[in-house]
């Protein structure tokens, strides 16, 4: 059977549809996975991308031309016949489905296989051939259940809210800001927003999604005024002096890499939360023996180390080079907005 | 386990001082006895020897976390930490437990009694009924290298505030060769006196490094100077007959030098002198070099003994005649101390570290710049009327060191960290030209701070032309500047030359590449200052 995808300087490619996914370089025509920024590019001629991920990217990439899709609706492109599938990773997130003349391959993008109560579950698909990123492929990261780490969040935010500090905790603007919106108690105080955020709430929300209600925060907003709130702003913002306006404070990083003790310490934030969008080593692990897929391709992450261990599993795993990022361990240290 | 695992959490979240202070002093309000006298051995650096190589450790975690080993020793420097990587893989704990921290303790300790078999069937057992972060703590306690953001000094604060007594007593009790097996908390804390134990040092008093000149510290004449002297700073203690000698680190290091078995047959009982340990020969000094042969041994043969012998050069005195002179004047301790030292016969290896006389600043100026010459680091200044507090203390004592010296050289090779610093490239080797070639002559890990290690690792993920095993060459294109205080010839590197404590002093973004330092630079330095 013929390769359905190829690996390109300007993306992964499928010659029988003409079309790429999540192409890092301008091309004619454009799948998408989901809105973050390493995956949803600007200067594609046309994009075609799921209708809960459409209005985010229409928010951030302005004028595009952009087709949706419904979840599980299958479209005939070329001689390949496309369908998207909850992927979990963040609202709209998909995993792409490619059947050509009955070889199925399958792009998930990013993905994570435990249900955050917001985006739509990850949905395992058969196939024979599946491309999976391994940001957090080493057996050292387990998470813990969303309900525990949700529990640690809200003690934090309930002793800082206690002390009389405005608890301020950095996530990025799409996904990991909601996911730490949902997983919070309102009845612990007013909760803000820091604008690159609202501005994604916003969209989410008039898409039905739901979340708890925000104050957003503005040049004018007494933010003094606010002792006990939790404040969601992006990483770039901790330490800032956006965030010293606040008064006294404590501080928070939500992220995976928040699981390593060195990592931890190294941040400048009083607090770590271990929480991902992207799927553990049990979750990575599950989620490619459940697609029955022979052929893993392994995208970004530790990639030398996962595809070895995919081939000692009697996998036939191949890296892909390809310009994602994943949930970069940098951004966690410089704070690059959106990196996840 | 529970209690501590807490208080481990709890200060290891904050950087904070007050919250881990009041963490700790909670700890040693409530915990049973036996476990405070641990958590204070612990802190204080008297951790439960190591009784198991980690090998073991490794292969033994690997099996029941159901990886290969290779995956394992993948991750571990992810990670950074082995007692982490190990807690970090095994599957969730199936039993739950709340054993005390002691108990643990001896579990570890009577390792090395049991076979192999025996050994891995405890160690798995330990696992199956810790926690994550209990699981780590324990294994740290196996492993060795406990490094947690609590200082001796914050310890002893949290239990003086517990047990309602002075920080410096607190302090004094805790100094010594004392273990949990040869005492008890009652013992150690709570009973009346520090000097009970006959071998017991006082703290030692630190000093600030002057960062400007000596001007505003006012008049001159209420100021006494000696030599900042490069050895290894030494309390020597004669008491019931006997000597013992402690290193500002709480090593007893009385076999190490056994040069001052004759002190007791000299020094009246119940002397205790602080000064600095050198290798000294001929009325000088040697170069550090040559004591550090020295500490490395716990026994010394005859050779390096005639090669290297060392003296304590005395410049102060903190008991006389049984008593705690440590409240006393500088001017009156300084004066016992020179009447009990001119005594001595010549072949008692303890001598008096002279005054540097002056009457301006100006003068002292001009004394500090004799420094390298004489083998020293600088000079230190003493208030007259100090009396010798315990611990670093800015105010009466403060040392004045010669600048270092400075060198432009080119980072060519680069390593990762361990611990806080795993993933960060915090560990360069430096180069210096000869010709065209870039020649590597030192290696340095301090001097930028976090955000230049960040941007540095960042670089160097990009720059990286070769590997071998965990370490980076990178394309030269940085220069630093390498500070150092001394250098001296070697053998053993392919530049000639070792420097004595290296460490970027800046980052040279303003200056190319071809305008490091040559190795002609180096060899000119190694003429005038080795």
């Amino acid at each position: 059977m013929a390769d359905v995808l190829t690996f390109t300087d300007r993306g992964i490619y499928c010659a029988a549809g003409d079309f790429y996914v999540d192409p890092w370089k301008s091309v004619d025509r454009a799948l998408i996975t989901h809105g973050h920024a390493d995956h949803a590019r600007w200067g594609m001629g046309s994009y075609l991308a799921t209708e809960q991920a459409a209005p985010v990217m229409r928010m951030r990439l302005g004028d595009i031309q952009l087709d949706t899709i419904r979840y599980g609706e299958v479209r005939q492109i070329g001689s390949a016949s496309v369908s998207f599938h909850p992927a979990g990773h963040v609202p709209g997130s998909a995993q792409i489905r490619i059947d050509v003349g009955g070889e199925v391959w399958v792009v998930s993008g990013d993905y994570k296989v435990v249900s955050d109560g917001l985006s739509e579950p990850f949905e395992p698909v058969k196939c024979h051939a599946f491309i999976s990123e391994c940001t957090f492929g080493l057996p050292v990261f387990t998470w813990d259940s969303p309900k525990d780490v949700a529990a640690k969040l809200n003690t934090w935010w309930a002793i800082a809210a206690a002390e009389g500090k405005t608890a301020i905790v950095g996530a990025y603007s799409l996904g990991k800001a909601q996911r730490i919106l949902s997983s919070c108690d309102p009845s612990i105080g007013p909760i803000l927003t820091h604008a690159a955020i609202e501005n994604t709430n916003e969209v989410l929300r008039g898409q039905g999604y739901s979340l708890p209600d925000t104050v957003r925060v503005t040049a004018e907003t007494d933010r003094k005024a606010y002792r006990g709130a939790l404040v969601v702003a992006p990483p770039s913002a901790l330490g800032s002096a956006w965030a010293r306006k606040f008064g006294a404070t404590t501080t928070a990083f939500a992220s995976g890499w928040m699981a390593l003790r060195g990592v931890r310490r190294r941040r400048a934030a009083d607090r770590g939360f271990v929480m991902s969008d992207h799927a553990d080593w049990p979750g990575l692990n599950s989620a490619i023996a459940e697609t029955g897929a022979e052929r893993i391709f392994v995208t970004h992450g530790y990639t030398s180390v996962f595809r070895k261990w995919l081939e000692s599993q009697g996998y036939d795993a191949k890296i892909v080079e390809t310009d994602y990022d994943g949930e970069s361990l940098d951004a966690t240290d410089t704070s690059t907005e959106d990196a996840a | 386990m529970k209690r501590f695992a807490s208080l481990f959490t709890q200060v290891d979240q904050t950087t904070k001082t007050l919250p881990k202070v009041a963490a700790l002093k909670s700890y040693f309000e409530e915990a049973p006895e036996e476990d405070r006298l641990w958590c204070i051995a612990i802190f204080s650096g008297r951790r439960p020897k190591r009784t198991l190589t980690t090998p073991f450790l490794r292969g033994w975690a690997a099996e029941k976390a159901g990886i290969p080993l290779w995956l394992f020793e993948e991750a571990y420097p992810v990670v950074g930490d082995l007692a982490e990587t190990i807690a970090l893989v095994l599957p969730p704990a199936t039993r739950d437990s709340d054993q005390s921290l002691t108990h643990w303790i001896n579990v570890i300790r009577t390792l090395p009694t049991l076979e192999e078999e025996e050994r891995k069937a405890t160690v798995l057992d330990a696992w199956d009924q810790l926690d994550p972060i209990e699981r780590f703590i324990f294994n740290k306690l196996l492993t060795g290298g406990w490094r947690v953001g609590v200082s001796q000094k914050l310890m002893t604060r949290a239990l003086a505030q517990a047990t309602g007594q002075d920080e410096a007593v607190i302090t004094h009790k805790l100094m010594g060769n004392w273990t949990p097996d040869t005492t008890t908390y009652q013992q150690l804390i709570e009973a009346d006196d520090p000097t009970a134990d006959l071998s017991r040092p006082y703290p030692f008093y630190l000093a600030y490094q002057l960062e400007d000149g000596p001007e505003a510290l006012g008049t001159p004449s209420e100021w006494r100077a000696e030599r900042k002297w490069d050895g290894i700073r030494g309390q020597l203690i004669v008491r019931g007959g006997e000597h013992h000698l402690w290193s500002r680190g709480e090593d007893l290091m009385t076999d190490r030098f056994p040069e001052f078995t004759v002190t007791p047959d000299f020094l009246p009982d119940g002397t205790v002198i602080d000064g600095e340990v050198l290798a000294w020969a001929d009325g000088a000094p040697l170069s550090f070099n040559a004591l550090q042969k020295r500490i490395g041994r716990k026994t010394v043969p005859k050779k390096l003994l005639a090669e290297a012998p060392v003296i304590l050069k005395s410049y102060d005195l903190l008991e006389f005649d049984g008593e705690d002179w440590r409240d006393r004047p500088f001017d009156e301790r300084r004066a016992r101390l020179e009447a009990l030292v001119h005594e001595l016969p010549s072949e008692v290896p303890v001598k008096l570290s002279p005054l540097v006389a002056f009457e301006t600043w100006d003068a002292l100026t001009t004394e500090r710049e004799k420094s390298r010459d004489l083998n020293a680091e600088g000079v230190m200044l003493k208030r007259g009327d100090s009396p010798y507090l315990s611990g670093r203390k800015k105010g009466d004592w403060w040392k004045w060191k010669v600048d270092p010296l400075v060198i432009d050289a080119v980072m060519i090779y680069a390593q990762a960290g361990h611990g806080r610093r795993a993933n960060l490239f915090t560990d360069f080797t430096f180069a210096v030209w000869n010709g065209n070639d870039l020649v590597p002559f030192t290696k340095a890990y301090s001097g930028l701070t976090d955000a230049e290690f960040r941007e540095i690792t960042s670089w160097v993920r990009k720059n990286t032309q070769q590997r071998f095993g965990p370490v980076r060459q990178v394309t030269p294109h940085h220069v630093f500047e390498i500070a150092f205080e001394g250098i001296q010839e070697s053998p053993r590197h392919k530049s000639g030359v070792a420097l004595r404590f290296p460490r970027m002093s800046r980052w040279r973004k303003d200056k190319p590449l071809q305008e490091a330092n040559t190795l002609d630079d180096l060899n000119d330095m190694l003429r005038i200052y080795g």
